[in-house]
């Protein structure tokens, strides 16, 4: 199936793109997701360390299931402080 | 009056916002303006460059404005975030909360930019003389 991830702040500079499709198995996971990143992009491990994930613009858990067409999107942390959410 | 949200790239204008929340039955308007300084962590900055997730970002708004209005009773209520390259003196977020009497206005305009800072997807990084870096919390 497919999922749209769009990057955004030092994830977007470090990928070099704001966003793109993957084709994903089903039953995929957000967890899934950013171990594929990590693989494609070493670079990506202390802010990815540090950030939350939002599936159709709400947050969510690291163990969320993706679904076809979700868009997907690690958030880095904000300038004015901490999120409460685990990863 | 439904909230006003605005995300956008050109300059604020603080005083378009005021009326829009202005009215009659209101006695007091509160007024909180973050604006750029040329310094951070002992860094001498040049400019900033914010970046947000614009979809969720507006959402993410909604439900903090709502929140607010529950809690104080407040329904006048405008908020707005530029993004892009801001220069020194600028304005990056305007909140604005007009209410009957002060207090609730005070304390409604307080959570909304304490909760937005931490909670919306909108970035800020800091282009200084010496480097620059995307900040974090």
């Amino acid at each position: 199936m497919k999922i749209r991830i769009r990057y955004f702040a030092s994830l977007r500079e470090i990928v070099g793109q704001s966003e793109e499709t993957l084709n994903v198995d089903a039953g995929t996971r957000v967890s899934d997701i950013r171990t594929q990143l990590l693989t494609r992009y070493a670079r990506l491990q202390a802010i990815l360390d540090r950030s939350v994930c939002a599936v159709n613009r709400s947050y969510v858990h690291a163990e969320t299931v993706l679904h076809e067409n979700d868009e997907i999107v690690f958030i880095p942390p904000m300038g004015g402080g901490r999120l409460l959410w685990s990863r | 009056m439904e909230p006003l949200i605005q995300l956008t790239r050109e300059p604020l204008d603080r005083n378009a916002l005021v009326t829009v929340v202005s009215h009659s039955s209101v006695g007091g308007i509160v007024v909180f303006e973050g604006v750029v300084r040329d310094n951070a962590r002992g860094k001498q900055v040049r400019y900033l460059e914010y970046d947000v997730y614009e979809e969720m970002a507006e959402q993410q708004i909604r439900s903090i404005i709502a929140e607010a209005e529950q809690r104080w009773g407040v329904d006048r209520v405008a908020v707005a975030h530029r993004f892009g390259r801001l220069e020194i003196g600028e304005a990056s977020v305007i909140i604005i909360v007009a209410s009957p009497h002060r207090a609730e206005a005070f304390d409604a305009c307080r959570y909304i930019i304490d909760t937005l800072k931490t909670t919306v997807p909108i970035w800020k990084k800091e282009v200084a003389t010496n480097g620059e870096e995307w900040v974090e919390g």
